[in-house]
């Protein structure tokens, strides 16, 4: 106390300079504080995905590194203009999309189950916890072996389904399959994003529409759901870019098999099965802007709403 | 009348979530008790059919496997490292974009918000090269460092959003009784940021736990090879006649450590991932 009283002149008196030397002392900190934490996230991304904009201009075969030769954008014609790059990148969007929509809603009900509980807080936020931290390579098996023909369980639940029904032989079960191991991990996340909004929803405004005469699902569309909208996109935003680079699922329940591969799955069996580190860098490169332009879109797409949002308020 | 509704809608949703979340593990474990010789003959059934309950025989043959104890050796060890190193330099990234005002943060943001959307088989090839090149293919390192770079977001995320928590007129008192900016933090703020700091660790370490991507291309032997990449090289090529038994039987040995987290830390990994994400 004593001490910050006698400080006081002399900080007065020479204020400004010492403000800026304050401020410079902090803008040094800060960059120091800092520094480790961006050198090491820019080492493992952006240097490399530099080389793989380089590699890719080049025909260069893991097995012949000395036969490299360079090759302009030929890789990346080659990859556009073949079908199975379309196929995967409509794979990969149809997963992307049925995901996030089902996730959405399951993960809304779990939230409003959460939020309106009063009783076993702790056994319902423990449970949804496992799916969350689960292995996916765990849960692809899970529900690989669960859908299996052989030794699984779901054929039997289902009726009018024949027991030894091959789900993984045809594109369209294959991926339903994999689409439900990857709603299963992820829809914990969803739904904690979505507690946290629902929790900003105020109550005081809930009631007044209650007293006005609002039914259950007028207050769910015209009051909570507008009102945790920035929570919302938050999560549509996270698990749409998560579910866009889905591959341990795929590996692990149909190593790409009928025609279930996604685009990320592709480059990786281009440079690691097929040692083709030319076509796949150009095939990274694709991989990694359709990743930015799923995520410019969404966000434009969320901009948009909030302007008229907030128009409308 | 609308009381007993929303109570048993409540109730309803509550068995939802559980069977939701509990019934595949119990299936999972279901499924590592059925016996060896059955699931080659087909042993339908959300439980093993009479005569082909195996008991701890595939846990057994599980643990006796060396490439899986040594995978799950290099997973705790891979894991703890990176997420100790993660989280040291998360914690001085988040302090400085908390509290100080700087040039650059930011970008700092950005380079995270970034990092954290990318797609991570896209460096897969580039990383493959540059690993062999430098000698950090199918070791320890090699995987550390690209955890290192996948978990700071998150981990800045979360403690950003629990330091704009922490009382600093604590700090600034610290500051007027002579500390430096330096000792302010060390001595104040550490001690009050533990919590926060513990939690963002929780996350790394699952995010550690899970890769895969990594697991699988950047080591080539037992040397390095995580948890989920030994599970999925178990036994040859063919996806499509497993041992289950024995998977499931590792795959349950593999979920432990995520469950033992869950139950003790439930609460604090639930205010961890909301924390950040509502304010971003």
């Amino acid at each position: 106390m004593t001490s910050a009283a006698l400080d006081e002149p002399t900080g007065k008196r020479s204020g400004k300079a010492a403000a800026s030397d304050r401020a410079k002392a902090e803008n040094s900190l800060g960059r120091k504080l800092v520094a480790p934490a961006v050198i090491v996230m820019l080492f493992v991304t952006a240097f490399p995905i530099a080389r793989a904009l380089y590699l890719s201009l080049f025909d260069y075969w893991l097995t012949a590194p000395d036969d490299r030769e360079f090759t302009g954008l030929d890789n990346y014609v080659t990859a556009l203009t073949d079908p199975l790059f379309w196929t995967s990148t409509g794979v990969t969007v149809l997963i992307m999309v049925i995901t996030v929509a089902v996730e959405l809603v399951i993960g809304f009900a779990f939230a409003m189950v959460m939020h309106r509980l009063i009783f076993a807080r702790g056994i319902v936020r423990t449970s949804i916890l496992i799916p969350y931290g689960i292995i996916t390579v765990v849960s692809g098996f899970t529900w690989q072996f669960a859908f299996s023909g052989t030794n699984g369980f779901i054929n039997g639940w289902i009726p009018g389904l024949d027991d030894t029904y091959n789900w993984f032989a045809e594109t369209t079960p294959a991926l339903v399959a994999i689409m439900v191991s990857e709603i299963w991990k992820t829809t914990p996340f969803m739904s904690l994003l979505l507690l946290a909004g629902l929790a900003q929803v105020s109550e005081d405004m809930l009631e007044a529409a209650k007293v006005d005469g609002a039914t259950w699902w007028q207050r769910l569309f015209k009051v909570i759901l507008p009102n945790m909208r920035a929570a919302i996109m938050v999560a549509v935003l996270f698990r749409a870019l998560d579910a866009y680079r889905i591959f341990d699922n795929i590996f692990v329940m149909t190593a790409g098999a009928q025609n279930t591969e996604s685009i990320s799955f592709l480059t990786y069996r281009q440079v690691i099965e097929q040692f083709s580190l030319g076509m796949g860098s150009a095939l990274s490169v694709l991989l990694f802007l359709s990743v930015l332009l799923v995520a410019v879109v969404l966000v434009k797409a969320f901009r948009v709403d909030l302007a008229q949002a907030r128009q409308e308020g | 009348m609308k009381g007993f509704w929303q109570k048993a809608g409540t109730v309803v949703g509550v068995v939802f979530v559980l069977l939701w979340c509990l019934l595949p593990v119990a299936w999972i474990i279901s499924l590592s008790f059925k016996s060896e010789e059955s699931i080659t003959n087909g042993n339908p059934g959300f439980f093993p059919s009479e005569g082909t309950f195996a008991g701890w025989d595939n846990y057994q043959a599980v643990w006796d496997n060396d490439q899986f104890r040594r995978a799950i050796f290099n997973s705790i060890g891979i894991s703890l490292i990176a997420t100790v190193l993660s989280v040291m330099l998360a914690t001085l990234a988040a302090y400085a974009i908390a509290r100080l005002e700087f040039k650059g943060k930011k970008a700092v943001l950005s380079v995270a918000l970034g990092i954290s959307m990318f797609p991570v088989v896209s460096l897969v090839g580039p990383l493959f090269d540059m690993w062999r090149t430098l000698g950090l293919y199918d070791t320890w390192p090699g995987l550390i460092i690209p955890y290192m770079s996948f978990t700071l977001p998150l981990a800045i995320w979360t403690l950003t959003a629990f330091f704009r928590e922490i009382p600093w007129e604590m700090e600034q008192a610290a500051q007027v009784d002579g500390a430096t900016s330096w000792q302010a933090f060390r001595k104040v703020i550490v001690p009050l940021a533990a919590p926060g700091v513990f939690t963002a660790a929780i996350l790394t370490f699952f995010f550690a736990w899970n890769d895969f991507v990594f697991g699988i291309s950047l080591t080539s032997t037992e040397a390095a090879r995580p948890i989920p990449a030994s599970l999925s090289f178990f036994v040859g090529a063919d996806p499509f006649n497993r041992p289950a038994s024995l998977l499931a039987a590792g795959a349950v040995v593999a979920t432990v450590p995520i469950i033992i987290i869950v139950l003790l830390f439930q609460r604090k990994i639930v205010a961890g991932l909301t924390s950040g994400a509502v304010k971003g």
